[in-house]
């Protein structure tokens, strides 16, 4: 029996030495060794779609895909401003309707067929006529239709030589450079894209950034290496980018403090206070180009009555939130769109948090003692609000104060959408990721009335704002533009159809030694400048 | 249904003796014996003071918010800590078992209505009727339990009284499999047999004869179901489809904690050693019912 | 014998039909939009139109399910609506993940369990075996998620000692053939990271085995109690044999049963438990596959997931029986 008991003990003994004696080759073989590391390991909450950027929406599929293609105008450093791409340059004809694109020379696709303007128009024509696919869905968002649709914006794209590329407009649109910068649209290899077909996007991706495709695990993997004959001279600097989706934002971190992932993003706010004190990580703040706000139903009871829109306002701490569930890591929103966007109004002057003034307006229109009503919430972190679940729980607490009773209601994401849209929800947190950095793109989008029954879940509707957004549209000069948004904002802000809560710079940690990594506003980044010290 | 199956009927003498079931007494003393049980029976007592009184002896309300307190560590203040919102955990664990009880408590009762409904129905009259309840049975439990759950919590919503409607669910082929063999073995018996052949009504011996002498695997199996069904209340808490915030529902509140294990560890333990002593306590009952009511049923 | 199997076989088919549909309405009962939801918050109501019907979802239910079936029979088991990719091909991995975590989880739990068991047993009402006996106790009211949470914070948060997600190391990938790492290291002779693959292996499989190691020490245990009353053992007692390694030898014969039967029992258990465990350890497991299938609305896949978890489950539960009937001559087969 004691044999027994002795061959017990000595087994877990013996393993317990093994697995100490190997704690510490695992992390000398995590990053090779001495060696200046080359690969960088970028860890994230869900897979790609698909490497075809047209026919994605989501953030992940833009993430990878921004790394193998390149579009025709780019957006600068960290901001939306537009600078050049796989266009060198170009003319704007002065009635604002002709663009002329002229590209840079020797740049090839990674499949070693040459970039030329013939492959920009086969891109453009195979977008503006997928209409029937029902593939595109970023395409006609951002230009108005396909081709034969009443609102379609591009009259025609032709290739005047191999280096020239003419678009003609239907009407001026002042945000097009912008949308041409954005990742759904970069350009494609066109004999890839006719090799492969329905798989193109899953078995290959060819286009002409700065990592090609290697392999994809569904699920777990996605693993992309250096373009040698990328047209940046001397970049990428990595060898390989391996993307690795971890779900949970708590394991992925752990990875990452153990040293088997790089680079993530998703952070807990709640984890970024001890992450500042960790000498082996870094904190990387991405710029906000978002807003996260609550939304009322301005047709539903009680909150079709401005004055309780208004005391609600007054009602919400926003700074306690921030600091709390987004760990400091935000702006407190008081326009619908954050600062950096041109045509920001600055000086109007926040609903501060005031439970008297709060309570006095309620007691105005007519709800003394308050009221029941009900809080829908997302189910999960969005990046415009990482905590959703417990920023609910902060507003039910506050408003229970001034006598609103909030329940808070839940569900699932592509339900939650489609419920609020459809107006069923008396009051809801929401958010909007902008998507070109343009003014047009979050008050237009957001709050129009031609946006009801789309993403204008308020059911706000003035005919005021309506008009000015309306001429904004068209209107070239950028300073008559800006006060038009303005403006705006002012009747916005009175009508309050929504509590804006904040603009969140979501958080990304990675390596202390990562270098040259500088977060795009628009949520997904190219690798091409970073490399480890 | 319950209530009629525990007040004896009046039968003839002779049926009576033919009966298995123990009587309360032996069942006591052979109960008594088994410290493990009365352990068991303990911690569950303990558990449903605490659920009742929990409104009185909380230190603090589920829901007082004080982010300045936020993940304090335990102390005489709070022998728990504080959560990420300044809560006290002693409260909202105690508020919790009120949770727990109550979804394990209903959620076994709907599974033992339904699945002694089916189960009569298959056992009794057998046939096609059998033949289509079993093979429910055979394909509800072809399916992992959670997974179902999950699936059905997804049509309904994730809520807490969803997440109980969804156990029920899927624990109802256990009582019903159970109850059918049951009734089987009984309809065999000369008393079952005797009452059939005098023109006894199929109600009358189905509520007289069959239903009490089931009484006994239903009260065992019961009790380790409602271990079973507050551990998958914690689980699908935990994966964000049963209980919602701010329930202080205990898989609920270790999912919402557990992004602080390191520097907090206090706010992911006490809820997980609630979760593993309730369960402890109702296996540790079921197991000593069994042993006292019916030996058999023992491996 | 061959006809109690054959039987058997044959009645799985109407459950597996029966399934099929279960699940097939289920998911159809599900609200949500798997358009919307690929298309996400820019869509405008003309893409999702276009997109069901691309999808085939503007079609009445049971045409649908009858083209499901139908695909079902020639082995196709659809096409993932989110990516687009073939289920066939994409499911294995996830599969064999599991299968791989839960068949060392049922390893670690059979050994621990039996011979705890065993020892037990043999020294009833010593330290050891109240110890073991608390532990067991302990261990069947286990909640798993909350067991894995801890394990990970002590054995690789705070020590370092294992890794804390994934199944291999993401810089040193395995080329996988079989999809069971195990088993892909050795064919290629890389013990370097055969032994990275069991490292990842340890406490998954260890939170995954409590619960059923636990039930197996206790039946072991009381099983082998009424082997040491037997006669054949007070015989050889008398005769003054060497005493464990009898015992041993005897009552590992007797403790085959309930091991089969906890076998078929715990194996829905892992294989649900293993949904928590795959989200705690980041594990690609099928658990998780289904799961997040679910939150996309991604009905092809879940059906097909399910489907196969379940057939696995009957599968099982399927051997579990014949064995039964194998081994237990007192099990008649009707």
């Amino acid at each position: 029996m004691k044999k027994i008991l002795l061959m017990a003990l000595s087994i877990v003994f013996i393993l317990s030495i093994a697995l100490t004696g190997c704690s510490s080759n695992e992390s000398s073989s995590g990053s090779g060794g001495s060696k200046k590391q080359t690969t960088l390991v970028f860890g994230r909450g869900a897979d790609s779609t698909s490497l075809d950027p047209a026919v994605v929406t989501d953030g992940e599929s833009f993430k990878v895909t921004k790394n193998i293609y390149d579009t025709l105008v780019e957006y600068k450093g960290q901001t939306t401003d537009v600078g050049p791409g796989l266009a060198e340059s170009w003319d704007i004809s002065d009635d604002g309707l002709t663009y002329t694109f002229h590209l840079r020379d020797g740049v090839k696709f990674h499949d070693g067929t040459d970039f030329n303007a013939k492959a920009v128009v086969f891109n453009f024509d195979r977008w503006m006529t997928g209409k029937k696919s029902g593939k595109f869905a970023y395409y006609p968002s951002m230009f108005g239709g396909f081709k034969g649709d009443k609102g379609h914006i591009i009259e025609s794209v032709t290739a005047k030589d191999d280096s020239t590329v003419v678009f003609k407009l239907k009407r001026p649109s002042a945000p097009f450079l912008k949308d041409l910068a954005m990742s759904p649209f970069a350009i494609a290899s066109p004999t890839a894209v006719k090799k492969y077909g329905k798989d193109y996007g899953r078995k290959a991706a060819v286009g002409t950034g700065p990592f090609k495709f290697k392999d994809w695990k569904s699920k777990d993997t996605i693993t992309l290496v250096k373009n040698d004959d990328y047209w940046r001279k001397g970049q990428p600097k990595l060898n390989k980018v391996i993307f690795k989706v971890i779900p949970d934002n708590t394991a992925r971190l752990n990875a990452l403090k153990n040293g088997e992932i790089d680079l993530m993003d998703g952070v807990n706010p709640s984890d970024i206070e001890s992450l500042k004190n960790n000498k082996d990580l870094e904190l990387f703040y991405r710029p906000p180009m978002n807003v996260g706000y609550l939304g009322f139903n301005v047709e539903k009871e009680p909150f079709n009555k401005k004055k309780v829109r208004q005391a609600l306002n007054h009602a919400i701490n926003k700074k306690a939130l921030i600091d709390s569930f987004f760990a400091g890591a935000g702006e407190p929103a008081k326009n619908p769109m954050p600062s950096n966007i041109a045509g920001y109004n600055d000086d109007i002057k926040p609903y501060d948090f005031d439970l008297k003034k709060a309570k006095k307006l309620l007691a105005e229109a007519g709800y003394p003692n308050g009221f029941k009503t009900e809080l829908w919430t997302m189910p999960n972190p969005r990046p415009y609000m990482p905590a959703p679940q417990k920023i609910a729980e902060a507003i039910q607490a506050n408003f229970k104060k001034i006598g609103v009773d909030a329940k808070i209601v839940t569900m699932e994401w592509s339900t939650y959408l489609e419920k609020v849209s459809k107006g069923e929800s008396p009051m809801f947190l929401l958010g909007w990721t902008g998507d070109n950095g343009d003014a047009d793109n979050f008050l237009y989008t957001l709050l129009d009335k031609d946006a009801i029954g789309s993403n204008n879940y308020s059911r706000y509707a003035n005919d005021k704002v309506h008009e000015l957004l309306i001429k904004a549209q068209s209107e070239t000069d950028e300073n008559k533009r800006n006060e038009l948004y303005k403006k705006a904002q002012v009747i916005i802000h009175e009508d309050a159809p929504w509590v804006p809560l904040v603009h969140s710079k979501p958080a990304l940690v990675g390596k202390k030694s990562i270098e040259g990594f500088k977060p795009h506003p628009t949520g997904s980044d190219k690798l091409n400048t970073v490399y480890f010290k | 249904m319950l209530e009629t199956a525990t007040n004896k009927p009046p039968v003839d003498p002779q049926i009576e003796e033919e009966k298995s079931t123990p009587l309360f007494s032996e069942v006591w003393k052979s109960f008594r014996k088994n410290k493990l049980a009365l352990i068991g029976a303990l911690i569950v007592i303990f558990l449903i003071l605490l659920a009742f009184t929990a409104s009185f002896f909380a230190p603090e309300g589920i829901n007082e918010q004080k982010l300045s307190m936020r993940l304090q560590p335990p102390s005489a203040d709070h022998w728990f800590g504080t959560d990420d919102f300044g809560r006290d955990i002693l409260s909202r664990v105690m508020y919790g078992a009120r949770i727990s009880l109550r979804v394990g408590f209903i959620a076994v009762m709907g599974s033992i209505i339904i699945g002694t409904l089916l189960g009569i129905l298959a056992g009794y009259y057998g046939k096609v009727v059998d033949m289509i309840i079993s093979r429910i049975f055979d394909i509800l439990l072809a399916f992992p339990s959670i997974l179902l759950a999950i699936a059905i919590v997804a049509i309904l919503g994730p809520s807490l009284r969803n997440a109980l409607i969804a156990i029920a669910i899927v624990n109802v082929p256990n009582f019903g499999r159970l109850i059918r063999s049951k009734v089987l073995s009984l309809k065999e018996e000369e008393y079952v047999v005797a009452a059939k052949s005098i023109g006894m009504k199929d109600s009358r011996i189905l509520f007289h004869h069959i239903l009490p002498n089931s009484l006994a695997p239903i009260i065992v199996q019961g009790t380790l179901s409602i271990a079973t069904a507050i551990l998958e209340a914690a689980a699908l808490g935990f994966l964000g489809m049963g209980a919602q915030a701010p329930e202080p529902e205990w898989g609920r509140m270790l999912s919402d904690s557990r992004e602080y294990i390191q520097d907090a560890p206090w706010t992911v333990i006490f809820p997980g050693v609630a979760i593993m002593l309730t369960v402890l306590g109702f296996n540790l009952l079921g197991d000593g019912l069994r042993d006292a009511l019916d030996p058999r049923m023992k491996h | 014998m061959l006809s109690y199997a054959t039987r058997r076989v044959l009645m799985l088919i109407p459950v597996l039909f029966g399934m099929s549909l279960i699940v097939f309405s289920i998911i159809r009962l599900i609200p949500g939009d798997p358009a919307q939801t690929i298309l996400g918050t820019k869509a405008t109501q003309e893409a999702i139109q276009s997109l069901h019907h691309a999808l085939g979802l503007d079609k009445p239910w049971f045409v649908q399910y009858v083209s499901y079936l139908k695909d079902l029979l020639t082995g196709d088991f659809g096409t993932s609506i989110r990516t687009n990719a073939p289920i066939s091909q994409e499911i294995w991995p996830h599969l064999a993940a599991t299968m791989e975590l839960s068949f060392v989880a049922m390893i670690i739990a059979i050994f621990f369990g039996i011979n705890a068991g065993i020892i037990s047993a043999w020294k009833q009402n010593s330290i050891f075996d109240f110890t073991a006996m608390v532990i067991a106790l302990i261990g069947v009211s286990m909640p798993v998620f909350w067991l894995g949470l801890l394990e990970q914070w002590g054995f690789s948060l705070e020590l370092h000692w294992l890794p804390s997600i994934g199944r291999d190391n993401i810089r040193n990938a395995v080329n996988p053939i079989t999809h069971f790492f195990l088993i892909d290291t050795l064919l290629q002779g890389r013990f370097d990271q055969f032994w990275v693959v069991i490292k990842h292996l340890i406490l998954p499989s260890v939170a995954l085995a409590t619960i059923p190691m636990a039930i197996i020490a206790r039946m072991t245990r009381s099983s082998m109690l009424e082997v040491m009353r037997s006669d054949y053992i007070r015989t050889a007692r008398a005769k003054g044999q060497r005493m464990f390694w009898i015992v041993y030898k005897h009552s590992l014969k007797n403790a085959f049963i309930p091991i089969l039967t906890v076998i078929g029992l715990q194996t829905g258990l892992l294989l649900g438990g293993a949904i928590l465990t795959e989200t705690i350890f980041g594990w690609p497991g099928i658990g998780r596959y289904v799961y997040n299938a679910i939150q996309y609305r991604d009905y092809p896949v879940i059906q097909s997931g399910i489907l196969v978890i379940a057939f696995f489950f009957v599968m099982i539960n399927l051997i579990v029986d014949i064995l039964y009937a194998v081994f237990d001559p007192r099990i008649k087969y009707r």
